[in-house]
């Protein structure tokens, strides 16, 4: 199982632009561009993504307010704590870029060293949201307790929880790359996994910004 | 615990003889289909031709069969609404009690809606779409089955509702905070939540799939602005899915939070705001509108600019008119609720923009009209129906821009003027456009035509069944009466709801006319075939293929040179050539997997539904399980050899040798 064969591709998904009539004339080959249809598809799904976020985005900016009496943001947010999650998210971005660099040139043992140090950080980052949740619920600070509560677990944990698929999506690619090397298919669904891992950086950070920071203040 | 979650016998509304009589016919209905498939051994057929098939035009048909058996449910339900408020006049009670009433008219909603309406857009989307713009197949084939499974598992939610437990008695939209546990402790809104967030992730996955393909895989030389009417307004459609739907996803998990882990985003108490809930609804619901009726749009140009033998007025004006409708229809959604008690100035703007929607809407009638003007136009089926909708349509936008005056929608709100309004808008508009399409394209999809006497009849049905029906709504709104009443006591309102049930009965007989065509044609098909592929002379280069088209649509892509593609090859003489040599097709292999994992998520809705946690558990590692090991599947695609495809292309073009040997 180490070389790929030609014809398997992800979920024959990309596949039917028939190059071989000739029919596109830009001179790529197949591989090219079912790869580009597919990281273009991808894209879309991660702008629709997008407006989940700014949904639950919106929702929490119309609640925050809403404290029922109980605790704001400023009596519940540890910043240095909020700084250390932040950094080892931002920091597995960058260990991901080097991670896709590898894989572009092939580098099979680079590309798993630097998803294997990916996945520790995002194990950090979710470790340590899980403790905040605990922490906060174990005060009667749950998302029961008041709609600013609410929005706030809805929204931070929306984007836990995609970071923890986009892990478990990790996990499986290093099990890809191990058993199937650096062929086509497995270099774009690593590019599909980079554009999904920095989307959710940039998510995270305008929920540290919005909830954190202006919150703590 | 136990092993059932919340289900009990009494979850079974065996004390209900209308729906235990439902139910008994759904299952004669049932086995006999089961039985007629296992009789004529069509299982292995079914299997492997229809429900693992990735092919589009399959995909295309199924949404429609879809479609259809949720109309038959849909109307079901409106029927029994009108017969119930005809007799359920001057104090007396009727037949349906309110708690059955409740969850009619909420049913009525969504299944027509998400239901009936979408499947039949999608339905007609996948079959033309990758056809006119030349391409082999939609970007993500796969994904395409597993969309279509998607809505198939909502559907089958919605439809146990009837047999197990209840459905929300909330009204289509589940406001809270009736929708919230406090006010509706039952399984019905979470049937709601389930069916429909289930079935909305299809459509999202269907709006990207179908956006990667117009943008990705359009026919060498054709350029966006070249691209048929009828591609651009479902890709303006699916701009507007991938742009709202996601904000359906969130509201419904949101209100899924409220009741099942205890949140309050919109409860009454602990601050939560049911507004927000309104606002993010109609955030997706205005667009939703028009999802639905742009595609009907396009039919409606390809229709008339087929039967004219001309081409479409305004091509670029039609294009831009349906990227303002849809820029537009998301900065409306406030009109849904002036009476919340925005200030003036926000009640206006929202006014404004609504009645700007008109303009773009007015060029497009206006584009269709310059189209028949000095035309020949034949008038068949499509044509009927979309006659019909300029007419019906132009009287619905003009009663939304009577809705859109604030000051008028005070007075008019929530009462059957609105619902007036809003069926001549979605039956006028979007239903007339799926009509036309189906009677259009459906030689092209199954290779034989549909009884045209009968449809005419069907179509004058619903034409004047739809006038009789919905007009004395209209009359019924301005003398007060409100919607959603069970039974009234105001003897100046009895003449229209008897009126109104009489429309009902007409368009009852227009959809049992349109079944009887069905049946009809499929059996006289061997007298009606469309051999050539081209029954209407058509303009786009779906009609260049055979009748059903070849599986790989095309052997050898299109070059495109026009926005009428097929015309500009007829012209130039140069339509039906065979190439020198053909080459080997790369296809995709048909799959189980999409069965599998969106079967696996309605197991999850269930599950939620009735709290079987286990089960839901369950489900979930099914969806994930199924989902990887597609991912990992070897047997995902094959080619088909040139010798296969030089015998299928010479077997259409003897038959289009033939057709026109015999015009002759």
């Amino acid at each position: 199982m180490s070389a790929v064969p030609e014809t398997l591709k992800f979920a024959s998904d990309q596949g039917l632009t028939g190059d071989h009539n000739g029919g596109h004339d830009d001179g790529h080959g197949e591989h090219h561009d079912t790869s580009a249809t597919t990281l273009f598809g991808f894209w879309l799904y991660l702008m629709t993504d997008c407006i989940l976020f700014a949904s639950v985005f919106a929702t929490y900016a119309v609640l925050f307010m809403n404290t029922d009496g109980g605790v704001s943001g400023k009596d519940i947010f540890d910043l240095n704590f909020v700084a250390v999650e932040t950094g080892a998210l931002l920091i597995s971005s960058i260990t991901y870029g080097f991670a896709l660099l590898c894989a572009h040139k092939q580098q099979k043992a680079g590309t798993l060293l630097w998803l294997l140090v990916t996945i520790a950080l995002g194990c950090v980052f979710i470790s340590m949201e899980v403790y905040e949740f605990h922490h906060l619920i174990l005060e009667g600070n749950g998302p029961d307790r008041s709609a600013f509560l609410s929005s706030f677990f809805a929204l931070v944990g929306m984007h836990g929880l995609h970071v923890t698929a986009g892990l478990i999506w990790m996990i499986v690619m290093v099990l890809e790359v191990l058993k199937r090397g650096l062929g086509t298919q497995t270099v774009t669904r690593l590019g599909c996994l980079s554009l999904f891992w920095h989307f959710l950086d940039i998510v995270w950070v305008c929920v540290f910004t919005v909830v954190y920071l202006l919150g703590a203040m | 615990m136990s092993l059932l979650g919340n289900i009990t016998l009494d979850a079974i509304p065996y004390h209900e003889p209308i729906i235990m009589v439902t139910l008994a016919v759904i299952g004669v209905i049932g086995l006999a289909v089961v039985g007629l498939i296992t009789k004529y051994e069509k299982w292995g057929v079914l299997w492997h031709n229809w429900l693992t098939s990735v092919d589009h035009k399959r995909l295309g048909i199924m949404y429609i069969i879809l479609a259809l058996v949720m109309l038959i449910r849909g109307f079901s339900d409106a029927i029994m609404m009108r017969t119930q408020l005809a007799i359920a006049t001057n104090g007396s009670e009727g037949y349906l009690p309110p708690e059955h009433y409740d969850q009619i008219f909420t049913a009525h909603g969504i299944i027509m809606i998400i239901f009936m309406a979408m499947p039949f857009m999608i339905g007609l989307m996948n079959i033309v779409l990758p056809l006119q713009i030349g391409a082999r197949d939609v970007a993500f084939p796969f994904m395409n089955n597993l969309s279509f499974w998607f809505t198939a598992s909502g559907a089958v939610l919605i439809n146990i509702s009837l047999g197990l437990g209840e459905f929300a008695k909330t009204g289509w939209l589940a406001y809270p905070p009736l929708s919230e546990m406090s006010f509706s402790p039952g399984v019905g809104v979470d049937y709601y939540i389930w069916a429909l967030q289930i079935s909305g992730i299809g459509t999202l996955l269907t709006g990207v799939n179908f956006l990667a393909t117009v943008f990705k895989m359009r026919a060498p030389g054709m350029k966006l602005m070249q691209m048929p009417i009828f591609t651009w307004t479902c890709t303006w459609a699916n701009i507007l899915i991938v742009a709202s739907f996601p904000i359906l996803t969130a509201v419904l998990g949101l209100l899924t939070l409220d009741r099942y882990l205890d949140f309050h985003f919109f409860t009454n108490d602990g601050g939560g705001n049911a507004m927000m809930y309104i606002n993010l609804f109609w955030a997706w619901g205005h667009p939703e509108v028009y999802i639905l009726v742009l595609p009907a749009f396009g039919i409606f140009s390809e229709v008339i600019s087929t039967f004219t033998g001309k081409r479409l007025f305004g091509y670029t004006s039609m294009v831009w008119a349906s990227g303002a409708i849809s820029i537009l229809g998301f900065v409306v959604w406030l009109h849904h609720f002036f009476t919340m008690g925005s200030s003036a100035d926000v009640n206006a703007f929202f006014g404004v923009m609504t009645m700007i929607i008109a303009i773009p809407t007015g060029v497009k009638l206006f584009n269709w009209l310059f189209t028949m003007y000095r035309g020949r136009l034949r008038i068949t089926v499509p044509v009927l129906w979309t006659l019909g909708f300029m007419v019906t349509f132009s009287i619905g936008g003009m009663t939304g821009v009577l809705l859109a005056i604030p000051g008028a929608d005070y007075v008019l709100h929530n009462s059957l003027f609105l619902v007036a309004h809003f069926h001549n808008t979605i039956i006028g508009g979007a239903v007339f456009g799926y009509m036309a399409g189906f009677a259009f394209w459906f030689p092209k999809a199954t290779g034989f035509h549909l009884n045209e006497r009968l449809g005419k009849y069907s179509f004058w049905c619903w034409q004047i069944g739809f006038y009789v029906a919905f007009m004395p709504l209209y009359v019924l709104g301005f003398l007060g009466m409100t919607r959603r009443l069970n039974h009234t006591n105001n003897p100046d309102w009895n003449i229209w709801l008897y009126v109104a049930a009489l429309g009902a009965v007409i368009i009852f007989a227009g959809i049992i006319l349109q079944f009887v065509q069905l049946y009809v044609s499929i059996r006289d098909r061997e007298q009606n075939p469309d051999l050539d592929g081209d029954p209407w002379n058509g303009h786009t280069l779906e009609w260049s293929t055979a009748s059903p088209p070849q599986f790989y649509n095309f052997a050898t892509l299109p070059k495109v040179h026009d926005i009428d593609a097929f015309t500009d090859m007829k012209e130039k003489g140069i339509e039906y050539q065979a190439p020198d040599e053909y080459l080997p097709i790369h296809m995709p292999s048909n799959t189980a997997a999409g069965m599998q994992v969106a079967g696996a998520a309605g197991i999850v809705g269930f599950a939620l539904i009735w709290h079987i946690w286990w089960l839901a558990i369950v489900g979930a590692l099914g969806i994930v399980v199924a989902f990887i090991a597609r991912c990992y599947a070897n047997n995902v695609d094959y080619y088909v050899e040139p010798q296969e495809i030089a015998e299928i292309e010479q077997a259409h073009l003897a038959n289009v040798a033939s057709v026109k040997e015999e015009l002759v």
